[in-house]
């Protein structure tokens, strides 16, 4: 009996180890193409919808081409990029001088979307989108407009019955590049702003609520009576928020959507540096909304793997023509067609 | 000729290998050895983090020094760091916490060991337990969506009305504040609280209740005077993993806190807490300044848990002395 036992187990066991080892060699086959090119990359979250999009579709297309990409935030994708551990990196915001010397090897920087910043409130008997100017809007996220019937907003908003309440300012508090672009905004048109707060990805906010994300600021927003907010245009559109019109530098109150984004980096394409690093705040276009920005990968200007220069200048290429189509439909703005142009000569700087 | 020195070391010596090999074979030093590097590992690990934290804090640790404890202001644009509004938003809401989680969890502790039927008690311990185990994002979207308009609405409004004359109950009203983080925090933590109390109060002996009922004292007393103070350790160390469960805890203070470093002393106020702060903002920080402040406020975290352990033994120490000579 004893030994029938030990006899199954060892035949047990047998079965198991053949079982294993045949998995073991099955797997290589089973796997994608053992020889196909993995690229790391770490970076923002905001375009992380296109972006995992994108690399899906491309590996669609080129089934040799794996990218991973780790939406671990601007700063993540900055620093990884300087030490070197990624093969590319994501920033919402352009690199400053600083952290372009700090890096091992030179940096460049290509737009791929654009998105855009917009101010969300909740107004108890007021349904209507409303007009702002950013002058107003620094003012009240300074704390110096403390009223919804402020003459300053009363005198933009002729036709709406404002209420005698007190406005909540509700802000980001979790660092964030829809901070940076809302604190950038704020800065150019507001002295006062640029000397005391500043931009940034976290500012020492003079007045208000942090919210945890877009969905901790919507969530204060629409629960406090009287709150004001701002979040991304996209998350705006998807969760059909009410939002107000600003006002653009060409004196027009301008209603976000996505070819007004598009049209803010149009109208500002000449004043665009060769290295792309510029903010596009306060556009003067006509048809453009003025709380914009780029987002950009950081590519290395100088990789040693001749396949992975390939690769990535490739998917460069790809992501500049056709996969522009796909921004729209995930409610990201296009690059206008001036900065593609510039864009594709730029990828012959990598090498 | 061997001297009888030399051969009573020999015998020792032989002797000692045997119980040497002895235990080796009963697996006592084997078991000793293990359980010592299970031991020195927590060690090595948490003198690994302080280091790691204290070296990677370099900057703003030379550039604030002890100012870094008591400077009000965090601006990252202008890279100026004080830390103090974290420090007491995790410390106030840490205690507000405790100050409602302790009674409640004490009292259901007791209530679920000494006088509950033992089927309710163990049902009722079993819901209790997979409260612990819930994620604290959903303590969070509960405290954003249910707890915080109930606290604007109702409770803040009726405090502000009957006692709005004390310091804590002044001030607008948001709903988002240093009270709803307390309140969350006692929320999660009271589950830890009621497990821990109660396993230890039923671990005292049986006869002791006997003892003290034979003395004709009620099931009350026997309960209030003898089961809880001889549980009274135990029970203390259930606060304590609260306690740190409460310094510690990140995603639903956040949530509710309203995420604002300033010291105001009414609990409607919209606070923030330490991990909470560098959770916050540690992806985004790319200044080395702002990144590696961030860095010190864990080091600073640390040294309250520590400081804050350290004065809570000292509680145990004094009250189990109390406790040891009854009057």
């Amino acid at each position: 009996m004893k030994l029938n036992i030990s006899i199954t187990r060892i035949a047990l066991g047998a079965v198991i180890v053949a079982l294993g080892v045949g998995a073991f060699v099955e797997t290589p086959s089973a796997a994608p193409a053992p020889s196909a090119l993995l690229l790391n990359a770490t970076g923002a979250t905001f375009p992380y919808i296109i972006y995992s999009k994108w690399f899906t579709e491309y590996n669609r297309l080129h089934p040799d081409i794996q990218i991973n990409y780790n939406s671990l935030g601007s700063g993540a994708g900055i620093r990884q990029l300087q030490a070197g551990t990624v093969d590319f990196g994501a920033s919402d915001a352009p690199m400053t001088d600083d952290q372009l010397h700090q890096a091992k090897v030179p940096a460049l920087h290509f737009p791929t979307v654009m998105g855009a910043v917009v101010p969300t409130y909740s107004i108890e008997g007021v349904s209507q989108e409303l007009n702002f100017t950013g002058q107003v809007l620094a003012d009240i996220f300074l704390g110096k407009i403390t009223k919804w019937n402020d003459p300053a907003l009363a005198n933009l908003n002729k036709g709406v019955k404002l209420p005698d309440a007190d406005i909540v300012v509700v802000h980001r508090s979790d660092g964030s590049g829809t901070s940076f672009v809302w604190t950038d905004y704020l800065s150019k048109v507001s002295k006062e702003w640029e000397t005391k707060v500043g931009r940034n990805a976290s500012v020492n906010w003079p007045v208000g609520l942090g919210g945890k994300g877009s969905e901790g600021v919507t969530g204060l927003v629409k629960q406090t009576p009287g709150a004001i907010g701002y979040v991304e245009l996209t998350y705006a559109i998807q969760n059909k928020l009410l939002y107000g019109r600003v006002k653009n530098s060409a004196g027009v109150f301008q209603k976000a959507d996505l070819p007004a984004v598009t049209a803010a980096a149009a109208s500002e394409a000449k004043k665009i540096p060769a290295d792309f690093r510029v903010s596009i705040t306060d556009a003067s276009g006509k048809g453009a909304y003025p709380i914009c920005t780029f987002t950009y990968m950081l590519i290395p200007a100088k990789i040693d793997d001749p396949a992975k220069k390939k690769a990535l200048k490739d998917f460069l290429h790809w992501m500049l023509t056709d996969g522009q189509n796909d921004a729209e439909g995930l409610d990201y703005a296009r690059l206008p067609k001036e900065v593609v142009a510039r864009e594709l000569k730029a990828i012959e700087q990598i090498n | 000729m061997t001297s009888p020195s030399t051969a009573a070391e020999r015998a020792t010596f032989s002797w000692r290998a045997r119980q040497y090999i002895q235990k080796l074979r009963h697996g006592d030093e084997v078991a000793h050895l293990i359980t010592l590097l299970a031991a020195a590992s927590i060690i090595v690990v948490t003198v690994m983090l302080v280091y790691q934290l204290y070296i990677n804090s370099a900057l703003p640790r030379h550039k604030f020094g002890f100012e870094f404890f008591a400077g009000r202001t965090w601006d990252p644009v202008g890279e100026q760091f004080g830390a103090l509004p974290f420090i007491y938003g995790t410390v106030v809401s840490s205690a507000l916490a405790l100050l409602i989680a302790v009674p409640l969890g004490v009292g259901a502790a007791i209530f679920l060991s000494e006088l509950a039927p033992p089927r309710i008690s163990n049902y009722l311990t079993f819901v209790i337990e997979l409260l612990a185990a819930v994620p604290s994002v959903i303590y969070g979207l509960l405290g954003i969506f249910v707890l915080v308009p109930i606290l604007r609405k109702v409770v803040e409004p009726f405090l502000k009305q009957t006692l709005g004359f004390l310091p804590l109950f002044k001030g607008p009203i948001y709903g988002v504040s240093m009270l709803a983080g307390g309140l969350v925090l006692a929320i999660m933590i009271v589950p830890f609280i009621i497990s821990v109390s109660r396993e230890v109060l039923m671990a005292v002996p049986v006869e002791q209740r006997e003892a003290a009922l034979g003395l004709g004292a009620t099931k009350w007393e026997s309960t209030w005077q003898v089961v809880v103070p001889f549980a009274r350790v135990g029970i203390m160390a259930s606060i304590f993993l609260a306690l740190a469960r409460a310094l510690g805890e990140t995603m639903a203070v956040t949530m509710v806190i309203g995420n604002n470093p300033t010291i105001n002393s009414s609990l409607f106020a919209p606070a923030y807490s330490i991990a909470a702060v560098i959770a916050n903002e540690f992806t985004e920080a790319t200044g080395d300044m702002h990144l590696q402040a961030l860095i010190e406020l864990g080091l600073v975290l640390f040294l309250l848990t520590i400081l804050l352990n350290g004065l809570a033994r000292l509680v145990i120490v004094a009250t189990t002395q109390k406790g040891a000579a009854p009057g």
